[in-house]
């Protein structure tokens, strides 16, 4: 039964006003102080351009970006088996499969990223079994590198694919996989012709979701990176505690708000369009 | 997939077994090439299942299946080579029209010039030419069923499975599809499988029906020999509407209520008694007086249905039996009302004596 929408208002009204006042509020007036404090227009203007132009937020920019798209590939090639066998599984094996992806997200951020150096550092686990089986003569550096960033933000946002995957493959009709072995497919074209294009949507949609959220990752990259990682979140913290510099952070923060908003939009198309498309 | 050189489906001892229950028991039939073949029965009759197990869907428990001469009981459904039509359509969502009814031929590597030319055929052939574009979800129920069907004959494949093909559709739409199933069906020589618990279905397309039961065939012919001459008061019910009458024998006639007694077309000798069979079509209204014979009865009208070209009375007998007559609503036609005595008689040639 479709609600009316006043209805629709008053359900969503107090998340919004949460929102509001916990949110947008606080980012509006952080924003506006900062910059009024500049006094012109014109000094906002340069020091938009001062920005843009620095070597070090247009590196933490890209390096954002680019932990951000390999933390998603990482998470899609894990997660979309992952995902395949959970969509699968029965019983104990799903509840046990299902357990180890969402501990994650039960998890404090401090402590599994502790749990992390422990297996990945100079002396962690890691590096003791490839010295014991002699694959290499002197330690590994798993930590405070690119690589130790990839793997704590790989882990942590894997359950998001996961799940969005899982509803998207639960969604997939057995039949239509029937139907196409009866016609003749074989298993790897009843994948690639049915099976991955009617999960596509999973995939771009789950995509997104780590994307966004890999962009405003804060204490993983500070905790497990080295000095090249900084990325923007990094930055801003740092511009407002150590700095003082508020204008700069603000400006920060509104290109970092920008990538985000635009790509929650994408993110709202595609699974508006997976919702009507092959609803059935 | 090769065309009309086929030498059809062959079912030995086929079972299937979930758990404790026996779902498809001992079947075994031989349906030639080219035949319109239709599986019929209830819901849990193992129909479904016995559709399956041809497909390659389902593995038997036991027995043997033939598909164009080749043993095929372990053979995965890609390599049977058949067509099929699925209950829900199974019309893939992310294709076009094109796409969909293509897709047997492009997994099986049919070069492109080739299969836009069986595609056009094909779609030629259920008037959905020009509809190429199109998604399932543009579609209505009936151009759905259309593309389900260039889907099956694109590769022309020797023998056509399908599984309640029009069971979504509404009547009319149902009916005009039946004949175009059909008509297909014999253009091309194909050799079709199809299931169905609609009685009327079976009876307008196939050239032969086997009645299931319980894992089991209970009657297996031509649609006008299993209608007009059932084996078992099952399957005279499963067809249609049946008159069983109780019968005793009686120093060799067999005799009803009400001092009535019959003669019937395949009587069991041997039996002593039974239910005798009769359509209510073939019951007609006798008029007032003429000299008491076989095969008649008197009752009381205790319903009358005017259901257009035809007037169905529910009478009943002085035993409490009901009997249904079908009157044909000719012109001049007078209706009987509830309440009115009436004489019922029948042809002798209608009639069966059917175990109790």
């Amino acid at each position: 039964m479709p609600l009316r929408l006043a209805a629709k208002w008053a359900l969503i009204a107090p998340a919004l006003a949460l929102l509001l006042l916990l949110f947008i509020t606080p980012i509006g007036w952080f924003i506006w102080e900062s910059l009024t404090e500049l006094g012109s227009l014109e000094e906002v203007w340069l020091e938009t351009q001062a920005v843009l132009g620095s070597r070090a937020i247009l590196g933490a920019i890209l390096n954002t970006n680019g932990i951000a798209l390999t933390v998603t590939v990482m998470v899609l090639v894990i997660g979309y088996p992952l995902s395949y066998a959970l969509s699968r599984a029965r019983g104990l094996a799903f509840s046990l499969v299902l357990l180890c992806i969402v501990i994650p997200y039960f998890t404090s951020v401090i402590v599994r990223t502790y749990a992390w150096m422990v297996i990945l550092g100079r002396n962690g686990l890691i590096n003791q079994i490839l010295l014991g089986l002699g694959f290499v003569s002197e330690p590994v550096d798993l930590l405070y590198n690119r690589t130790g960033v990839i793997i704590g933000m790989t882990y942590v946002l894997l359950p998001y694919m996961v799940l969005t995957l899982y509803a998207a493959m639960k969604a997939v009709d057995q039949r239509l996989l029937q139907a196409a072995e009866g016609m003749g497919a074989k298993p790897m074209a009843v994948f690639a012709k049915v099976f991955l294009p009617l999960t596509l949507h999973g995939v771009t949609a789950g995509s997104l979701i780590v994307f966004i959220l890999a962009l405003g990752f804060f204490i993983t990259p500070a905790l497990m990176g080295g000095p090249g990682d900084i990325m923007m979140a990094m930055l801003i913290e740092r511009e407002i505690e150590l700095s003082h510099n508020w204008p700069v952070a603000a400006l920060m923060t509104i290109v970092l708000l920008g990538i985000t908003l635009a790509l929650y939009a994408l993110y709202g198309r595609v699974s508006d369009k997976a919702e009507g498309g092959f609803a059935r | 997939m090769s065309t009309s050189t086929s030498q059809g489906v062959r079912l030995e001892a086929v079972s299937k077994t979930y758990g404790s229950e026996t779902v498809v028991r001992d079947i075994s039939l031989t349906i030639p090439q080219g035949e319109f073949f239709t599986l019929l029965g209830p819901s849990g009759s193992g129909k479904t299942t016995t559709l399956s197990m041809i497909a390659g869907f389902t593995l038997p428990d036991g027995g043997r299946i033939h598909i164009d001469g080749k043993d095929a009981t372990r053979a995965p459904p890609r390599d049977r080579g058949l067509g099929m039509v699925f209950q829900n359509y199974a019309i893939f969502p992310h294709l076009d029209v094109f796409g969909n009814v293509a897709f047997p031929l492009n997994v099986r590597k049919v070069p492109k010039p080739e299969v836009a030319k069986r595609v056009a055929g094909a779609l030629e052939m259920v008037k959905l030419t020009s509809f190429e574009k199109r998604f399932a979800r543009e579609l209505s129920g009936g151009q759905q069923q259309r593309v389900a069907l260039a889907r099956a004959i694109v590769g022309h494949p020797p023998v056509v499975l399908m599984d309640e093909p029009l069971g979504a559709l509404d009547k009319n739409l149902r009916y005009h599809m039946q004949v175009e199933i059909k008509e297909i069906s014999r253009r091309l020589g194909m050799t079709v499988i199809y299931v169905t618990h609609d009685q009327e279905e079976a009876l307008t397309m196939s050239d032969r029906i086997a009645i299931m039961n319980r894992g089991s065939i209970a009657q297996i012919g031509p649609p006008r020999e299993v209608y007009e001459r059932p084996g078992s008061a099952f399957v005279a019910r499963f067809l249609g509407e049946a008159n069983l009458i109780a019968a005793k024998r009686e120093g060799g006639a067999l005799r009803g209520a009400g001092g009535a007694w019959f003669e019937v077309a395949s009587d069991r000798p041997q039996a002593a008694g039974g239910q005798v069979f009769v359509r209510p079509e073939k019951v007609s209204i006798l008029p007032e007086g003429g000299a008491p014979s076989a095969n008649q009865i008197a009752g009381t009208v205790r319903h009358t249905a005017f259901l257009g070209n035809v007037v169905r009375y529910e009478v009943t007998l002085p035993d409490g039996q009901i009997v249904l007559c079908d009157a044909t609503n000719a012109s001049g036609t007078v209706l009987r009302q509830p309440g009115e005595a009436v004489r019922l008689g029948w042809q002798r040639a209608d009639a069966l004596l059917l175990e109790a």
